[in-house]
């Protein structure tokens, strides 16, 4: 929720600023201090002792060797999977089904690349592009649902995960699809064939830490991202329809059209990242039941506290990143590794309230000029 | 094609098979009453999916400390309950997107749970099948209906219970009012926020129940992915249900025959595609709600919030 507007107008612009600059300060403070103290009570609960945590969290993620790479590298897909919620939650609509549309772009690339014969290249990045396509007209299916029937796409986009895990399910245990048919393949778990080396993307090599180009492309999706959304005609349209349908009717916008639109991009950045990280190496470059890891899920929470601005997704897909490199390094302090997804969780709620929180604050003032408290809120 | 069509005609009309849909919707049909009265009121409570999953662990901790079943659904509603209390506080009370507190209350009770069972590991303990006398030998519905868990009949009395609520108190009126048209509601002196807590605190408690009746009733033994996504089943149930209590339930149903027909497949000797038949609720739910959505008319506000000066 943004401070309403006509609060600020109330009072003088400068002081109001500063108050309110110091007050959300706090609020942020006071919040992240109650997440960090809740998860610390936690692990009090279990009996482990908390200390040896941070220092723990921090060796696994950035400080012991070859440790940032890994976590930039985790980091990539969460950001492309962030910047397509932001592009849905920009156009109105609640796409949760990421973590399915990223295993159909996984799916995608796996296809492309062990399936058809050509140059490496070729095959790459026809493969990422395919990737991206799969996981937008996955989204495809939420939005034909929606438009043509009213059905809402936060339950469809939720139920299709199901359905696509048992898809991949099926596309790696029959013979003509993906099954991995090599009799000295090193794990007798079920999986497709590995991409060929060609296939892989372009590892960069810094100090010792190695991360692939697909950290660039984030990046730069990103960058593209903020650009076109927020100072482009049809970035406008876009967030005109998110904060109005029917205003942007008014406005000549096409309203089903932008919607499916929305939706499909929403979905191609998760099959992208799905793409990246089947060509980025992840579980040896190998599709299997368990490949999304949950990307799907953490890059919607990283658009979720990052408010949907898409350069504020770069640093919190990092930290998001780094709570899993770093819980790798968890088993010494006795702690179990899951105590990161509580973190993470509790983070994210306790970002979640401090604009609410004025919101009310700010309430008996003025609602009259509050937004209607849509995703971006 | 034929040899499907006389696998299904067999599992069909094999008693057991009603049964079995009985004891696997049953959970749903619970979260499913409960999510009714919180959509009625104008919230798709996604969070249905953390209480259920919240109440699975709390009931699966408090029978395996204390060894009763009884205290073990208690906790679970209780539970269920207070996940339900985040969720409608920041949602009716701080006015945060209501989706986005319920993914993320979604998220927090499956790290919580996740951290906790792998700490606690509880062993909860297994209801007992109680047999009505009498009307468990009616031929056909007889078995499936009265031959079951005990805690699955406390659904039975949940069920004119909650129509009754919503239907016949004031409270009800005024529930489906703030989910119909929020504004004349206020006008006229309801409390539309509170009303809205209320509802999802009705929800949540069901809905923790049901994760108690999963663990305790149904399944016998705790993993953090016992639910596994199927709360969301409950929200589809109540859309299936076009907004009605029997419809609702009937979804609910519908989803544990899906289910049932699932293990009935291998067990009865039939050969048909794990994948398949593993997505099989999953994709009946999504034509369902394809074919049926439209159909009805949804409570008016849904999803969208409240407050003075808002529209």
């Amino acid at each position: 929720m943004k401070p309403s507007a006509a609060s600020m107008r109330a009072r003088p612009a400068l002081r109001s600023v500063r108050a309110g600059l110091r007050d959300s300060l706090f609020l942020y403070a006071a919040a992240i201090a109650g997440a960090l103290l809740l998860a610390a009570g936690l692990v009090a609960i279990t009996g482990e002792s908390w200390s040896g945590v941070p220092k723990a969290l921090l060796d696994g993620a950035f400080l012991a060797p070859g440790r940032w790479g890994d976590t930039l590298t985790i980091a990539a897909p969460m950001l492309l999977v962030a910047l397509g919620m932001v592009v849905a939650v920009k156009g109105g609509f609640f796409n949760i089904g990421q973590e399915g549309q990223l295993l159909m772009g996984a799916l995608a690339m796996s296809l492309a690349g062990t399936k058809f014969a050509g140059p490496g290249p070729v095959l790459l990045v026809s493969g990422l592009v395919l990737g991206a396509v799969a996981g937008g007209a996955y989204a495809g299916i939420a939005a034909a649902m929606r438009f043509r029937r009213g059905v809402p796409e936060v339950i469809s986009t939720l139920l299709l995960v199901f359905v696509a895990y048992q898809m991949v399910g099926f596309a790696i245990t029959t013979d003509w699809l993906l099954r991995d048919l090599d009799p000295d393949r090193p794990s007798q778990a079920v999986s497709s064939a590995p991409l060929p080396e060609s296939v892989r993307l372009p590892m960069i090599s810094v100090f010792g830490n190695e991360f692939h180009i697909g950290v660039v492309i984030a990046l730069l999706a990103a960058g593209a991202g903020a650009f076109l959304l927020l100072r482009s005609v049809p970035g406008f349209k876009l967030r005109l329809l998110g904060f109005s349908p029917e205003v942007a009717r008014q406005a000549g916008v096409p309203v089903e059209r932008g919607g499916r639109l929305a939706l499909f991009l929403s979905g191609a950045f998760a099959g992208l990242s799905g793409a990246v990280m089947l060509s980025g190496g992840a579980s040896s470059a190998r599709l299997t039941a368990g490949f999304s890891t949950e990307i799907g899920w953490q890059g919607l929470l990283v658009a979720l506290v990052a408010r949907n601005r898409p350069l504020v997704c770069i640093p919190v897909a990092l930290v998001f990143a780094a709570l899993r490199t770093g819980s790798g390094f968890l088993a010494a302090t006795g702690v179990d590794r899951k105590v990161v997804d509580v973190i993470q969780a509790l983070l994210v709620l306790a970002l979640l309230l401090p604009p609410a929180v004025r919101f009310v604050l700010d309430r008996p003032r003025a609602t009259a000029g509050a937004d209607q408290g849509g995703p971006d809120g | 094609m034929g040899d499907f069509l006389r696998a299904s005609a067999d599992i069909f009309t094999n008693p057991v098979l009603y049964s079995s849909a009985i004891r696997l919707g049953a959970f749903l049909a619970f979260a499913a009453l409960g999510e009714l009265v919180a959509e009625r009121s104008g919230t798709i409570n996604i969070s249905v999916e953390g209480s259920l999953l919240a109440g699975a662990f709390g009931g699966a901790m408090a029978s395996s400390l204390t060894g009763s079943v009884w205290a073990g659904l208690v906790a679970g509603a209780v539970v269920g309950w207070l996940v339900a209390m985040v969720q409608a506080n920041t949602s009716h009370r701080l006015a945060a997107d209501q989706f986005v507190v319920g993914i993320t209350l979604n998220v927090l009770v499956l790290g919580v749970v996740g951290f906790l069972d792998a700490a606690f590991d509880p062993v909860p303990g297994r209801a007992a099948v109680l047999e009505i006398p009498v009307l468990s030998d009616v031929p056909l519905l007889g078995p499936a209906l009265f031959g079951q868990t005990w805690p699955t009949y406390f659904l039975y009395p949940l069920i004119p219970l909650t129509w009754w609520l919503l239907h016949r108190t004031r409270w009800g009126l005024e529930v489906r009012t703030v989910g119909e048209n929020p504004q004349a509601a206020d006008v006229s002196g309801v409390y539309v926020n509170l009303r809205r807590r209320q509802a999802i605190y009705y929800g949540g408690a069901l809905a923790g129940l049901g994760g108690g009746f999963l663990v305790l009733g149904q399944v016998g033994s705790f993993d953090p992915g016992v639910v596994g996504g199927r709360g969301f089943i409950a929200i589809a149930a109540v859309y299936f249900g076009g907004w009605t209590l029997g419809g609702a339930l009937l979804g609910a149903f519908l989803f544990g025959l899906a289910d049932a027909f699932r293990l009935a497949v291998p067990v009865l000797g039939y050969q048909m595609n794990a994948q398949l038949l593993a997505a099989l609720p999953y994709l009946l739910t999504l034509a369902v709600m394809y074919s049926i959505t439209k159909r009805f008319r949804q409570p008016a506000a849904l999803a969208r919030p409240f407050a003075r000066g808002l529209r």
